[in-house]
């Protein structure tokens, strides 16, 4: 079988099974792990195979390129891909610390397979129009997760997150449209030999700016985030985990695909718009951020600050900067989520995530504590930790690029950084807590915790390794006649 | 006719998102449904209208002659409309949903009585 198709087909399949299996929650659940660990592991194969044969082209139903659907995996593609399934391990075996019955009992962990697909999908698809629909496959899932519970909290935020994203989706399809009517293609390999060609520049600004707009929105970022902050608190922890961690990347991903291929100049100076956007998406997140009086609030601004880091390395376009963001949007990736999931330790023990009820974890439960300290100085940007790692090769991406604005916002922020994770630490784990206990706390809660905590540890360690592949990354990135050529003359078939 | 279309599917986008600038859901929601359906007209018409001839190869030819309808926008306005209805009905029940558990279906009232 193709190796290329694994990580769609494998977790369609996995929600198929769920779906006809009886609903005990144990069985749901090993079934949703059993499911979670072959995506892994078809993530890792393709991942080895990009590493070995180059990019990988897969021409859907035999149609030659422009002409049929084409999956495409560089070593992007492979290593979110990988980073995928990464996530979708750990929100699979956190249900074995107990999920809500209702909406274990509304398909929960088949949606949550949906969700990664839709995730997968997208990072693998070589077609613009097969990229929407994967963003709308991901979406739905995520609405249906969203919204399953029914607290009126719950239903607000759901409400604006749907809403939101319909305008992104309608965007985007509208940009698609026009796309297709100037220049006949949607295939991104034979956009990227037809659209930087174009000498229409009034075409190019539109498509440019419609794109940035659909993609700033599901990207969450400046002044097109706030969505994110007013619905990413409401739902249980792992929802939250799995939304934090993938589907803003996603955004993140299609902006650094797209505008790489398909607008390599600087049409109607979209990398200078796209760079002050950055600037202010990362002071304005984390100002939020130290406003806030909620752990999943302040998590939520963080998230939104530091999409801002991810995007620097494309707008920069230099290769360095480019790298740095790869290697920021890894690190990120395992960070947040392994925060969310966090989040869902207090809200067993105290049945709530603002900070005022929070406490004392640090002398009662020193296991939880340590393996928390881990992401939250690795997003502060404590040395030795991976998200010091990701800072500092961005800085110097930025100050390399002659970027020294963006170098000194970088720095301020990750100063505004730490202060917000300080006291997030202090007052979630360190102070005194006004009230005890109120649940047991079961073993297992800690398993995902301990893994992704077990990643970030492993990116520190491996943090050259890790760098060099980030740099060969952007390399590919910033020569797009790589993935032209391998789609459209034919690369290694997978 | 291209024009007509290009008219009729900038009144949708104006409506569309007018209605979604209200602070009902249920205009809201219809402002969706006219702003996807733009969006839906738009791919129709700005891949080019060509009336009456089917992209079908002639008996005696082996090759399809200009003009023909092109097929792509339609395969992609016929996804994106089963995509857009799916949506709409989900966030239908979602208002729904919300409307029984606020009792009202002002935007303002429900973030306001929300806690």
């Amino acid at each position: 079988m193709n190796v290329l198709v694994l990580p769609i087909a494998l977790p369609l399949f996995t929600a198929a099974v769920l779906l006809l299996a009886p609903s005990r929650p144990l069985l749901q659940r090993w079934i949703s792990f059993a499911g979670a660990c072959a995506l892994a592991i078809a993530a890792v194969l393709v991942f080895v195979r990009v590493e070995r044969d180059g990019i990988l082209v897969l021409q859907l139903g035999g149609w030659p390129a422009p002409f049929g659907i084409t999956l495409v995996a560089d070593v992007l593609s492979a290593m979110l891909v990988v980073a995928t399934a990464v996530v979708g391990l750990a929100v699979a075996s956190s249900a074995f610390s107990g999920v809500d019955p209702r909406r274990e009992g509304f398909g929960y962990h088949g949606l949550i397979h949906v969700l990664l697909m839709g995730v997968s999908g997208a990072f693998l698809t070589g077609d613009l129009f097969n990229l929407y629909v994967w963003f709308e496959v991901m979406l739905v899932a995520s609405f249906v997760l969203m919204a399953l519970h029914r607290t009126r909290a719950q239903l607000e935020a759901a409400f604006k997150y749907v809403a939101l994203n319909l305008i992104a989706s309608s965007l985007f399809l509208t940009t698609l449209g026009l796309l297709y009517g100037g220049t006949g293609a949607l295939n991104m390999a034979e956009l990227a030999t037809i659209l930087p060609a174009c000498e229409n520049t009034a075409y190019e600004t539109i498509l440019a700016m419609l794109f940035l707009t659909a993609f700033g929105i599901k990207a969450a970022m400046f002044p097109l985030f706030f969505w994110l902050p007013a619905s990413y608190h409401t739902p249980p922890a792992a929802v939250g985990a799995v939304f934090a961690g993938l589907l803003t990347k996603v955004g993140v991903y299609s902006m650094i695909r797209v505008f790489t291929l398909l607008f390599p100049g600087d049409p109607a100076m979209l990398y200078t718009l796209l760079l002050a956007q950055a600037g202010c998406t990362m002071i304005v997140g984390l100002v939020g951020a130290l406003a806030q009086r909620d752990f999943r609030r302040i998590l939520s601004f963080n998230l939104v600050g530091h999409l801002g880091y991810t995007t620097v390395g494309v707008a920069l376009g230099t290769s360095a900067a480019m790298a740095g963001s790869i290697f920021y949007i890894l690190h990120h990736i395992a960070a947040i989520t392994n925060l969310y999931l966090i989040s869902g330790v207090f809200l067993r023990l105290r049945h709530t995530t603002s900070l005022t009820e929070l406490g004392s974890i640090f002398r009662e439960r020193p296991l939880v504590a340590i393996l928390a300290a881990i992401p939250v100085f690795s997003l502060a940007g404590v040395p030795p930790l991976s998200g010091f790692i990701g800072k500092l090769a961005l800085v110097r991406g930025a100050f390399g690029a002659g970027a020294w604005w963006t170098g000194g916002i970088i720095l301020a922020v990750s100063l505004l950084t730490l202060l917000s994770m300080a006291r997030l630490w202090s007052e979630s784990f360190w102070k005194t807590a006004p009230h005890g206990d109120k649940s047991r706390l079961p073993g297992v809660i800690l398993l995902p915790i301990a893994f992704l905590s077990a990643i970030t540890v492993a990116m520190t360690v491996a943090a050259g390794p890790l760098y060099q592949l980030a740099m060969k990354t952007s390399d590919q990135l910033l020569n797009p006649a790589l993935y032209i050529d391998a789609v459209l003359k034919g690369g290694p078939q997978p | 006719m291209e024009l007509i279309l290009a008219i009729a599917s900038g009144v949708l986008f104006g409506t569309g998102f007018y209605l979604m600038l209200r602070r009902r859901l249920a205009q809201l929601i219809i402002g969706l449904g006219l702003l996807s359906n733009g969006a839906n007209l738009l791919i129709f018409t700005a891949g080019g209208l060509t009336r009456a001839r089917a992209p079908v190869i002639a008996e005696d030819a082996s090759l399809l002659v200009r003009p023909f309808a092109d097929p792509v926008p339609q395969a992609l306005v016929l996804t994106a409309i089963v995509i857009g209805f799916g949506v709409l009905a989900f966030s239908l029940v979602l208002a729904h949903g919300i409307h029984t558990m606020a009792g009202t279906d002002d935007i303002d009232e429900i973030r306001s009585g929300g806690g």
